[in-house]
């Protein structure tokens, strides 16, 4: 389903780049005559918020209903994450908003390219998740290792380079976004249950197993699986040490020398591919993959595993320079995009959305029971466009949100040893 | 007479007029030449040098800073991963460029000289070029489903009993990746080939029959030495795009094999601009001396 999304959005960027020039100068334009609060209703139709991200949350949908609910134009642009982190800290005037992960954030806010948010702006602060808050989803979780992102969400005032151990009254980044991540699996083809990270170095699915080839995501499935199988322990696997990256890699290497694994993907429709076709049957996976290889008619699990999850989350921030008109339009779009609407659409994608009240409203109790609560499907479940996914008496993989988001083992990181990794990465690559 | 021209040129062009024509022409040369100055400069010249100035700054992961180390290349050169890189790249060039060689003289010498009419061999060559009617990443993830496990051969060979399970290495290999570089690169040595195979002067090899030479006598040394320049343009085509390849060797190996420019994109892609502008450099360096040893073997200029 994201796929779908994703095509045409290629072709839009040509013509949003295009109007880029014109659209910042409108902004600029805009941003100048602050001051007249008695015609912003008018003023802000002009406005256009130019928001760039990673393709999961840059939905062509989203755009739409804010120029309809709105009245503003909301312009997307879709990079990869490694171009994301990079565009947010180079050139801070080219957007309004970004929409970034939280990992990313903690690599990019301290370098002053966002300015925090004003809680006391964000009307639907208190119905925001406390996974971003205070950590814990229930007040006995306990806070998983990596960058999880109550730990990056606060800084004591605007202008501060270093993050807020507790909440305060100002945000980093509104959450948006955030989803489990785990293995995927052909169910079909495995032929035993697979319960354990552990599982993609059975050496029966030799040549049948496939992590994904990027640094920062796959390190950590690479040490979940090292975990699981009892050859290392971790002090923190969000912030390795030196050795034990070493090992970690060591591990990788010898494996891929054995010949375990098939292929490495770096791009969602490569995991696809591998899925469906049989080259692989057990791998590292992200969730709407899962579905696109489910709506080709092809079994696929998105597998719950007994150590847990290895999480991530994104959230929309704003960029230093953005003032004026555009920021009250900023702060409505934020406030907008936690009112339901949004959530109901990516809760009906299997991501989460960060206020699940206010997404509740605007879903259907089947759709909510389906999606939120582990049930069983009470009618037929379809994706937001529509298109059938699930039948009726279907559960949810994993279950319910307590029972996804509760077990999550780790978050997407940056390491202090960000740049050995890396280096270290390539290494079992080219072995 | 333009040593007195250069000498006053202001005084020439006002004093007088009929000598301005004079002056004009050795201008031309530079006039002549100033578009392809400009373009090699502005696109070529700039961007190599900058790529050098950036392969001394220092990086994190965010940001680069302009300074002067020598980490890059201290940290390039001195791992183990980037000489097996090197050493594999060199691999593929060599068994691509064995086979390209091989595969192009034999279809450029059937073209040349068993192909009678002029208008056939066009039609001939045409067709030789038709698979670049499409994209060269259509024709290779074109062999994927064809070679995968459950591919279009493997499915073929299993339910004809020739092998009792699907062969494995048919894809995301080393084999899947040079039988990739060949079907893309292939042309780039027949033609050429070709070109030079069809000019030369036939008489020459009736003479040599006449002198009483075998047909192999007349390949090694009429033919083959004659074809000498087209061999060496053609082996620099196939020679660079292999070295540089990297979308070849990351599709079809499964990104389980590396090259060179395959670890260039890598480190592009992890912001990591300095390390490989480093290794951008250093893959230079190596292709500029493979093309000096191919221009060594091979004056071009002189055997055209």
């Amino acid at each position: 389903m994201t796929d779908s999304t994703e095509t045409p959005r290629g072709l839009d960027r040509r013509s949003l780049l295009k109007t880029g020039a014109a659209a910042a100068g409108v902004a600029a334009g805009s941003g100048a005559i602050t001051g007249f609060p008695t015609i912003w209703a008018q003023n802000i139709k002009d406005v256009t918020l130019r928001q760039f991200g990673t393709g999961v949350s840059n939905l062509n949908a989203i755009a739409e209903k804010v120029k309809q609910d709105l009245g503003f134009t909301l312009q997307m642009t879709a990079l990869d994450s490694d171009s994301v982190t990079q565009r947010t800290v180079t050139q801070p005037n080219s957007y309004d908003i970004a929409d970034i992960e939280y990992w990313i954030c903690k690599k990019v806010f301290p370098t002053g390219a966002l300015q925090p948010m004003d809680v006391k702006k964000i009307k639907y602060y208190d119905k925001i998740t406390p996974i971003f808050t205070t950590g814990k989803l229930t007040p006995e979780s306990t806070i998983a290792q990596g960058t999880a992102p109550h730990t990056v969400t606060f800084v004591e005032a605007p202008g501060a380079k270093t993050f807020a151990k507790a909440p305060t009254e100002w945000m980093t980044l509104i959450p948006t976004i955030y989803n489990a991540d785990t293995l995927g699996i052909r169910p079909d083809l495995v032929g035993r249950p697979i319960a354990n990270w552990k599982d993609i170095l059975d050496p029966k699915f030799k040549g049948k197993a496939s992590i994904l080839n990027i640094p920062s995501i796959g390190i950590m499935d690479a040490a979940m699986i090292c975990e699981s199988a009892g050859l290392i322990k971790y002090g923190d696997k969000g912030n390795m040490t030196e050795e034990e990256i070493d090992k970690t890699i060591a591990v990788l290497i010898e494996a891929k020398k054995g010949g375990q694994f098939r292929a490495f993907w770096k791009t969602f429709d490569e995991s696809v591919n591998l899925m469906s076709s049989g080259e692989v049957i057990i791998q590292s996976m992200w969730s709407p993959a899962v579905t696109a290889v489910k709506s080709k008619g092809i079994p696929c699990v998105y597998q719950p595993l007994a150590e847990g999850y290895r999480a991530w989350g994104g959230g929309l921030g704003i960029g230093k320079n953005v003032k004026g008109i555009v920021l009250d339009a900023a702060y409505e779009y934020i406030n907008w995009y936690l009112s339901g609407w949004c959530g109901a659409y990516l809760n009906r994608q299997g991501y989460y959305s960060a206020c699940p009240s206010t997404a509740k409203e605007h879903m259907s109790a089947e759709e909510w029971g389906f999606w939120m609560e582990g049930k069983p499907a009470a009618a037929e479940i379809t994706s937001p466009d529509g298109k059938p996914i699930e039948k009726a008496g279907a559960v949810r993989d994993g279950g319910s949100f307590e029972n996804r988001m509760g077990k999550v083992a780790c978050w997407n990181a940056v390491m202090d040893k960000d740049r050995y990794m890396v280096r270290k990465w390539n290494e079992f690559i080219a072995a | 007479m333009t040593v007195a021209a250069d000498a006053s040129p202001t005084s020439v062009e006002t004093e007088a007029p009929p000598r301005k024509r004079r002056l004009a022409l050795p201008l031309a040369p530079y006039l002549q030449a100033a578009p392809l100055a400009l373009i090699l400069g502005a696109f070529l010249l700039l961007p190599i040098a900058a790529i050098v100035i950036v392969s001394f700054w220092d990086y994190d992961s965010v940001q680069i800073y302009p300074a002067f180390v020598t980490l890059n290349y201290e940290e390039s050169l001195g791992s183990w991963v980037t000489w097996s890189t090197f050493l594999n790249t060199l691999k593929f060039v060599a068994i691509v460029w064995a086979i390209t060689l091989v595969v192009g003289f034999w279809v450029a010498y059937f073209l040349a000289f068993h192909v009678r009419t002029s208008k056939m061999q066009t039609v001939l060559f045409l067709v030789c070029t038709v698979p670049f009617l499409t994209s060269n990443i259509i024709r290779m993830i074109s062999w994927v489903p064809f070679l995968g496990r459950n591919g279009l051969l493997n499915s073929a060979l299993v339910e004809l009993g020739i092998v009792p399970a699907p062969l494995e290495f048919l894809l995301f290999s080393e084999f899947a990746v040079v039988l990739a570089m060949v079907h893309l690169y292939a042309l780039f040595m027949v033609t050429p080939i070709f070109n030079t195979l069809v000019r030369i002067d036939r008489s020459l090899v009736e003479a040599a029959r006449d002198a009483g030479a075998s047909s192999w006598q007349i390949l090694t040394n009429v033919i083959i030495p004659l074809a000498k320049p087209g061999i060496a343009i053609g082996s620099i085509f196939v020679v660079t795009l292999v070295l540089g390849d990297f979308i070849t060797v990351r599709f079809m190996s499964g990104g389980q094999s590396a090259s060179m420019g395959l670890m260039i994109a890598n480190q592009i892609s992890l912001l990591q601009y300095p390390a490989a502008a480093a290794n951008a450099v250093a893959l230079l360096i190596l292709v500029l001396l493979m093309m000096a040893a191919i221009l060594k073997i091979v004056d071009i200029r002189k055997e055209l």
